[in-house]
């Protein structure tokens, strides 16, 4: 039922927008000036925009834009809507553009619904720059990939194939069947799967559990079920591998089925203490942030354009090249971060 | 239900002629527990593991909460309202509850139970306020309330989860642990339905909510305050969203802003396919059971079919879809035989 609604919101929004810039070509050209004096005098402006307000994960990646931004010198807009939906978004960027901000950094809760508003932003001079989650790319200079999605699919097989020493089942549980990252990340699992080494390990079922902790509940209980030597779960996602690990530890299966993935330390916790996930993955969103904070002043300093084969220096995370992605370009932060029994405690307070 | 003791008061004499239907006219959820019976023999056609005692507990645990939820909105459909909010106060409740535990580990779970309550009954008494002393239509005020609630608990979490190594084993056992073999939260849902039940069918404030449901006009006639019974059940309704919300954070051990974002739609699905009426009035314990049963039901086997995900909502939707026509078919049948009767 919302899915059914948002889609029309959506929808809506697309046409309503339309609308709307058809109104701004006329008075373009005045505005574009007023932009270009805002960046050349005073402190510049960089903004952040991430998909929802009240996400731990958010916060984070905020903090380390922040703290990239006080490094380099500017005023910080730190911004999220309520609702992590793309109508959000555009009245947010709306006010960013009448701000005459120097660049905006976006985690898109929707790849193209924020075309029109993005080009709208570009035309009067501000540097976009998509980060965590992509937006098309008509509508962003660059974007900022918290960890190559080759090496987060790879790096999760490597791990669980260690954990069962080679040999047994294993499933994934997922987020939606729609999900863009996760639906990639497998992709490049089953690509490991095919290497060599892997033969003795049979990846079962492929199941969804939506991000709501109920659905995920059941899809592991059915995993359990109708795969009664399973090995191990592979959930590329935090809501299901929160849920997979309680699942598990319910059921007083510790050792017998284990747990690994992507997920946020905070909630895994538990889980790594006790055993049920022996490790588990996932990139440092306060890099993220700060990394998506230079590549801005790099872009407004005009260091980089966006172009494939540019680099610059990423202060602490050191130098970062644009590379391809599809039709557009990104820049890579690396690979993802392993936890595990040695390092969660020093982790699980900070997200 | 009026109708049902009207109609058993005359089939004494026509027993005879009507002795197959005149059973039938008990039980009107007849229909959609055939339903649940086919569906069950198909999904274990398909899959052994289905009809095993684990997976049958873990369905039943699974659908407590639903239950739970689901019968005081059954109360709140009955007087002709309708409760958006409780997505939003379980949350809020759950959100609090999750909070003061992780600051004192030594909390009494009972206590942390308690709390949540007290903390969904004061966002219920909100509603009622609203609703019963200002006349605002139920689907605006619990629409409002619902954002305000959800707005609270992001504000008092400051956008942070509770996460499960922050809770301690004594709460996270509340949704784990087993009383006489059986799963707590089952046991919870037991203890409530059988209270519901005697208050609903045996006292007369539970009678006054049919009344002011079925016919607000004649119930104010006859001295019922309508205020009262309005202020009740969202009241109700409130305590049970509370409680479920505490419930809910001990069973996934983990307490987040948008826990159980939407699921309001669930639980009023659950009714309607359990034969309340939205238009009020009419409504059994047996019926929200069996709906809420048929829910789970669909949300454990579905998982088991191995079907392709993009087809899992749509077949749920059917299944829900084919289940209340053929409840209708039922309940139409009955109604039409009971009319039969009078005319003797």
């Amino acid at each position: 039922m919302r899915r059914f609604l948002s889609k029309w919101a959506v929808v809506g929004l697309t046409v309503a927008m339309l609308a709307a810039c058809g109104d701004q070509k006329t008075n373009q050209g005045t505005e574009t000036e007023g932009g270009e004096a805002s960046s050349d005098g005073g402190t510049p402006k960089y903004a952040m925009v991430f998909k929802n307000t009240g996400n731990p994960y958010g916060e984070k990646m905020m903090d380390g834009f922040q703290e990239a931004i006080e490094e380099v010198g500017g005023e910080v807009i730190l911004r999220a809507p309520d609702q992590p939906t793309a109508e959000g978004q555009i009245q947010i960027i709306e006010q960013l553009i009448t701000q005459q901000v120097d660049a905006i950094a976006i985690a898109a809760n929707d790849q193209d619904a924020l075309e029109p508003v993005l080009k709208k932003a570009m035309d009067q001079g501000i540097k976009i720059l998509s980060v965590d989650s992509a937006v098309n790319a008509n509508s962003r200079l660059v974007h900022v990939n918290q960890a190559d999605p080759e090496r987060i699919g790879r790096s999760q097989i490597e791990a669980v194939s260690e954990m069962i020493n080679g040999e047994g089942q294993i499933a994934v549980l997922s987020a939606t069947s729609q999900a863009t990252n996760q639906n990639l990340w497998i992709e490049w699992m089953k690509k490991e799967l095919e290497e060599p080494g892997y033969e003795n390990i049979e990846l079962v079922k492929v199941a969804y559990g939506d991000d709501l902790r109920d659905k995920s509940v059941s899809e592991t209980e059915a995993l359990l079920k109708s795969y009664p030597d399973l090995k191990a779960i592979v959930a590329p996602t935090t809501v299901g591998i929160a849920a997979a690990g309680k699942v598990i530890t319910d059921k007083g299966l510790n050792g017998k089925v284990i747990v690994t993935g992507l997920g946020l330390p905070s909630e895994m916790a538990s889980y790594i203490e006790s055993g049920v996930s022996p490790a588990m993955f996932l990139w440092n969103p306060i890099d993220v942030g700060y990394g998506a904070g230079i590549a801005s002043y790099a872009l407004v300093q005009e260091e980089i354009t966006g172009k494939v084969g540019e680099s610059f220096e990423a202060g602490r995370l050191g130098e970062k090249e644009v590379v391809e992605d599809g039709d557009g370009t990104q820049i890579m932060l690396g690979d993802p971060f392993r936890f595990d029994a040695e390092n969660i405690d020093e982790w699980k307070d900070v997200y | 239900m009026a109708e049902g003791t009207l109609g058993n008061s005359n089939s004494v004499q026509v027993a005879k002629k009507t002795s197959k239907l005149a059973i039938v006219s008990k039980f009107r959820e007849l229909g959609l527990l055939a339903f649940i019976i086919l569906l069950c023999v198909a999904v274990q056609a398909r899959n052994p593991s289905f009809l095993t005692m684990e997976n049958i507990n873990d369905m039943i645990t699974n659908t407590a909460i639903l239950s739970i939820l689901a019968l005081g909105m059954m109360l709140v459909l009955i007087t002709r309202g309708i409760d958006l909010s409780i997505g939003a106060t379980l949350a809020l409740s759950g959100m609090i509850a999750a909070q003061t535990v992780s600051a004192n580990q030594g909390l009494h779970p009972i206590l942390a139970i308690l709390l949540g309550t007290i903390i969904g009954i004061v966002c219920g008494i909100v509603i009622g306020f609203l609703v019963s002393k200002f006349g605002i239509l139920p689907i605006i005020a619990t629409l409002a309330m619902m954002n305000i609630f959800r707005g609270l608990t992001f504000t008092v979490s400051d956008g942070q989860w509770i996460s499960s190594y922050q809770m301690p084993e004594s709460f996270v056992s509340i949704a784990t642990s087993k009383i006489l073999g059986i799963n707590t939260l089952i046991v919870i849902a037991v203890v409530i339905y059988l209270i519901a039940f005697y208050f609903i069918n045996h006292t007369r404030t539970g009678r006054q909510i049919y009344a002011v449901g079925s016919n607000p006009d004649s119930a104010k006639v006859s001295g019922i305050s309508q205020t009262k019974i309005l202020m009740l059940v969202y009241t109700i309704m409130g305590g049970l969203a509370g409680l479920s919300g505490v419930l809910w954070v001990s069973k996934f051990a983990s307490a987040q802003g948008d826990t159980a974002s939407g699921y309001e739609l669930t639980v009023i699905a659950a009714c309607i396919l359990g034969g309340v009426s939205i238009a009020g009035g009419s409504g059994k314990l047996s019926g929200v059971i069996l709906g809420s049963l048929l829910l789970g039901l669909l949300n454990n086997a579905l998982p088991l079919l191995n079907v392709s995900p993009f087809w899992q909502m749509a077949i749920q939707g059917s299944i829900i879809l084919i289940a209340v026509i053929i409840n209708t078919l039922v309940k139409r049948g009955v109604v039409r035989n009971n009319l039969l009767r009078r005319k003797i």
